[in-house]
């Protein structure tokens, strides 16, 4: 070990607080990078591997009834590697003291064989045993919640008989990763179910022996998606064939793959964020802790080591630091990646767990982090090589500060000679003060845009809730019925408002880009569940046209005035040109409106409606709620709260939780960066400190001094912090919205005083770790030495 | 603390004044029982090698270290029995200092400096007429960056005698100066000690230095090997170096 890796190894000890510090930043910045880019590694292969190992079908085909035999043509379709029918049927599952019945699907498995396709997977007891026709399979979430296991019995309602089964099994499978109530966007394990039967049994149950109403595919190879679709459409339309689509537009793999979408976004936006903070602050820090050194550094030239040798040295500094924070930071992404994941796991009830890391999140993050430090390295080295030996060998010059008497001259009424010291040294070097100033507000700019962040997912909830569904509970039939029976559930005691809507699944074309989603059809002037504006004003729906959400209209690339193409894909299944009549702002899904009248006059199905929204007495819930469940057209009934609670739940357990760490992160960047700014501030001033300790000034006086400097610094840094957070929280806004939710760009006032807190906060405690050392100052050393 | 100064003591008494520095095998013995007076009024020259316990003694006598052991009395005071708080009004009110490397505010102008001084102080001079005393009553807008080193020891001087301070101490005041503006600043200081009745304690390596003082005292191996009391002192100008 030569004497300058002595050094270097001494140095690092001595400034070991600071160095900690700025690699402590440097780690978390790389902690988000390796974490979010493990996370989204993870959760791609974890599903591919899902899919794969329970071979989930690449096509649905939904039907009426088609004849097995049908399956046999399906076949010879080019490009179909294998075919599966089933039958997939709704039904409702009567829980012993829950008023709302549980809406649930009810699948077919083959007899004797597992299935050929969407296999599904055993979490506890047995598979089913043909001979036995009562026996089921349950998902799993449904059962957990309600507390049923294998040996229970449950009652479910099927074509309208109740019929009694035996739980021999809990089972998920990979269609099922997000399940949610019919009709709505969010999951919520109490309120949906799947119960898996036999074939035979539950082709008596809704009369379907000897046929299917879904055929499931998968493709081969070189097989072409759009063609096949085609043909399978012309093949079962005359069975009553709902429209073949892809899993791309399956709803659960539609739902996950956009949730790690959103992630995948979020995690090219943010980390990068903080990451340049880091580096940014890197390169303050170590530039003003060269710049102290400068007396050793004419030093050493003086014994005659070269640039280079004195380069490589300092380099060799700023790296330690650099690159063990960078390590760290891998460590430490991989951990928090690794537990996160499980959670993740959890959320979309995937019953195996792949966890890796891409190595390039690796590289990337040691990589931004030596490039960081190296370009600060490589302004710092400009001043070391400029540096002449002489410097070290006189007593140091005092800083020039004659650029700043007029200062002096003016402030004198008001500042007094602390004060105006604190005022020279910022006006002295407004570079340093710059970068302080923009260091701190980088860091209060991630606050603000993470608080705001975490207000817009509450916004979202507010607005989508208080704003647009206004109802108490939605009932929705179990097919479109004559709206006469809309006066029936108004004469229900207790009801004090109701609204029918119309909602049909349809696939919207235009152009090229295609969505496969619904239309509701509203009344002119909704008032229970309405589409608002931007300003979140409600809009009239027009009998002319067709409302899109506005993230809908930016899918499809349309605009109000062109023509929307619509695929009903229910009933006689028309083909509709609908002129497109507005835009709305809609913070979950991707709604589109029309006027119930006007869509039931395009569909040649006057009158006719699928559900109503209503406003009830909570008082009579119960009743309401008992009634509603004995009205043998009503499929399903859903509360707003329960609503309004599941979405909750996705946001703080889905690609949302995120951001809680995110804001931790933001909170611990800030204060690294006030933090270091004290304590170099300190540095440099320690020796002034300590004179005027000497010539008598109290240690108050002496810290006001110091401290005046990081107020002055801290509350020029809150206005500019203001307005690089308004526009980063604007852009992580984007990044965080998914097509399943939208996290509008707002103005958060609270997210500002908030951010600001934690700055004044942090300086606050910085200031008081360093005002400890300005007591501590060593009077007699300070005197001694130059620097 | 009480600012009554009972001109018949001696400035400082020191009674078996001990420093050690670290403990155990690390232990260094800077002052090894010390007894001195430093009668008020008088200008004091330390001698000494490096090492020899001079600036220990001083920094103890101003208020900057403590004492292992022993006892100072500043006046009727005991400064070994003061609080941190105590010693900084301490220093405040009765003691001015002058380093070998001036330690002038660099954000300051020269008047500044010295006001940073009046502004806390009991019964200051004017700064202009701190200034005026060592020579720079033209200087008093320039910063230290603009002077030269003799005159930013001067104005190091100044801001340590504007308080009217009972006791100046000056480490090495010439230390970083050339022999003619050494001369100068050795100059100031014996005018304040005979204008102003100020005790001065000037450490140094110079002997010739102690040819202007009233004592000498000579430091070996963290003792005072011997105090000489001048009878003819000579005037800062006439001391060669």
């Amino acid at each position: 070990m030569t004497p300058l890796d002595h050094k270097l190894l001494r140095d690092l000890w001595r400034v070991k607080g600071q160095a900690i510090a700025i690699a402590v930043v440097i780690a978390l910045g790389v902690l988000m990078l390796v974490m979010m880019d493990g996370l989204i590694n993870s959760l791609t292969e974890t599903k591919r591997t899902y899919y794969e190992r329970y071979r989930f079908a690449e096509v649905f085909a939904p039907v009426k009834r088609a004849p097995e035999h049908l399956l046999d043509n399906i076949a010879k379709i080019p490009g179909v590697a294998a075919v599966a029918g089933r039958i997939n049927a709704g039904a409702l599952i009567n829980l012993p003291g829950i008023a709302v019945p549980v809406r649930a699907q009810a699948v077919s498995l083959p007899d004797f064989v597992p299935p050929r396709l969407n296999d599904l997977y055993l979490a506890a007891g047995r598979r089913l045993d043909p001979a036995r026709p009562d026996e089921i399979l349950l998902l799993e979430g449904f059962a957990k919640v309600h507390g049923l296991s294998p040996g229970d019995k449950l009652s479910a309602t099927m074509s309208g008989a109740k019929r009694t089964f035996q739980i021999v099994g809990l089972a998920q499978a990979p269609e099922f990763l997000y399940s949610t109530p019919p009709g709505e966007l969010m999951p919520d394990d109490a309120r949906f179910a799947v119960i898996w039967m036999g074939e035979h049994s539950l082709a008596a149950a809704y009369d379907l022996k000897g046929a299917f109403n879904e055929a499931l595919l998968t493709l081969t190879r070189d097989a072409r998606l759009p063609e096949v679709l085609d043909q399978l459409d012309r093949m079962l339309a005359s069975y009553g064939g709902l429209g073949a689509y892809g899993v791309d537009d399956h709803f659960s793999d539609r739902f996950v793959s956009e949730e790690i979408k959103g992630l995948a976004m979020s995690s090219k936006g943010v980390p990068p964020i903080f990451l340049g903070v880091a580096a940014f602050l890197l390169y303050i820090v170590i530039s003003r802790m060269v710049e102290s050194e400068r007396e050793q550094i004419g030093l050493l030239k003086a014994f005659g080591y070269s640039n280079g040798e004195v380069g490589v040295h300092y380099f060799k500094f700023i790296m330690a630091i650099a690159i063990s924070g960078a390590l760290l930071g891998c460590l430490l992404g991989v951990l928090a990646g690794r537990s996160l994941s499980s959670v993740y796991q959890e959320y979309y009830k995937f019953p195996l767990l792949v966890f890796q890391v891409d190595p390039a999140a690796f590289l990337t993050g040691v990589a931004v982090s030596v490039l960081a430090a190296s370009v600060g390295g490589v302004f710092v080295l400009r001043k070391v090589f400029a540096l002449t030996p002489a410097t070290a060998m006189r007593p140091p010059a005092p800083a020039d500060y004659s650029r700043s008497v007029g200062i002096g001259k003016t402030l004198k009424a008001v500042l007094d000679q602390p004060s105006r010291i604190v005022v020279r040294g910022l006006i002295r070097q407004p570079g340093r003060a710059l970068a302080a100033v923009v260091g701190i507000s980088a860091g209060m700019a991630l606050s603000v845009a993470m608080i705001s962040l975490m207000s817009g997912f509450d916004r979202v909830l507010d607005m989508n809730f208080g704003v647009i569904e206004r109802s108490d509970v939605t009932v929705s039939f179990v097919e479109p019925l004559l709206d006469k029976t809309v006066y029936e559930l108004q004469r229900m005691e207790g009801v004090i408002e109701v609204e029918p809507f119309r909602s049909v699944s349809a696939t919207l074309r235009h152009g090229l880009y295609t969505y496969r989603g619904g239309i509701s059809g509203l009344v002119a002037e909704p008032r229970l569940n309405r589409a608002v504006d931007d300003q979140m004003q409600a809009i009239y729906v027009r009998a002319d046209g067709i409302i899109l959400a506005k993230s809908l209209a930016d899918i499809l690339h349309i605009q109000p005035g062109e023509t929307l193409t619509v695929e009903v894909r229910e009933g006689r299944r028309p083909v509709l040109q609908v002129p497109v009549v507005g835009v709305a702002q809609a913070l979950l899904g991707a709604p589109t409106y029309m006027q119930i009248g006007t869509l039931n006059q395009a569909l040649k199905e006057q009158n006719r409606v699928s559900g109503a929204y209503l406003r009830i007495d909570s008082a009579r819930s119960a009743a309401i709620y008992h009634k509603l469940k004995d009205m043998p057209a009503v499929a399903g009934v859903s509360l707003r709260e329960e609503s309004r609670a599941a979405f909750k739940k996705v946001m703080d357990t889905g690609a949302g939780a995120i951001r809680y760490v995110m804001a931790a992160i933001a909170g611990i960047i800030t204060f690294g960066i006030v933090y270091n700014s004290a304590r170099i501030t300190f540095a440099e001033r320690s020796r002034d400190l300590a004179s005027l300790r000497v010539i008598g000034l109290t240690t108050g006086e002496t810290g006001f001094i110091l401290l005046g400097e990081l107020g002055i610094i801290t509350l020029l840094a809150l206005p500019l912090g203001s307005l690089l957070g308004y526009y980063l929280s604007m852009a992580v806004s984007v990044a965080f919205s998914t097509d399943l939710y939208s996290i509008p760009a707002i103005f958060v006032p609270e997210s500002y005083g908030v951010a600001a807190l934690a700055v004044l906060g942090a300086s606050a405690i910085s200031g008081w770790l360093v005002k400890r050392d300005v007591d501590r100052l060593d009077l007699v050393s300070a005197l001694k030495t130059r620097e | 603390m009480p600012h009554l100064i009972d001109k018949t003591l001696p400035a400082f008494r020191t009674q078996g004044v001990t420093k050690v520095y670290g403990t155990g095998a690390s232990t260094v013995h800077a002052l090894r029982g010390v007894d001195v007076d430093i009668p008020a009024g008088e200008l004091v020259v330390l001698l000494g090698a490096s090492g020899s316990g001079k600036s220990t003694l001083l920094n103890i006598l101003g208020g900057l270290d403590r004492a292992t052991d022993g006892v100072v009395h500043f006046f009727a005071d005991d400064l070994t029995a003061m609080s941190d708080r105590e010693l900084t009004l301490y220093r405040r009110h009765h003691v001015g200092f002058v380093f070998q490397f001036y330690n002038l505010m660099p954000s300051l102008t020269a008047y500044e400096n010295v006001e940073l001084v009046t502004e806390i102080a009991d019964n200051p001079l004017e700064p202009a007429e701190a200034l005026a005393l060592v020579g720079l009553e033209q200087r008093l807008d320039h910063f230290p960056a603009q002077m030269s080193g003799g005159e930013q020891q001067r104005v190091a001087i100044a801001r340590a005698i504007a308080k009217r301070p009972t006791i100046l101490f000056c480490d090495e005041p010439t230390g970083a100066l050339d022999s003619h503006t050494g001369r100068a600043v050795l100059r100031v200081l014996q005018d304040v000690n005979r204008e102003l009745g100020t005790t001065v304690l000037i450490i140094t390596h110079a002997a010739a230095t102690a040819k202007m003082a009233d004592r000498v005292i000579d430091f070996a191996d963290g003792g005072i090997r011997e105090v000489v009391v001048n009878t003819t002192k000579l005037s800062a100008e006439d001391i060669q170096w």
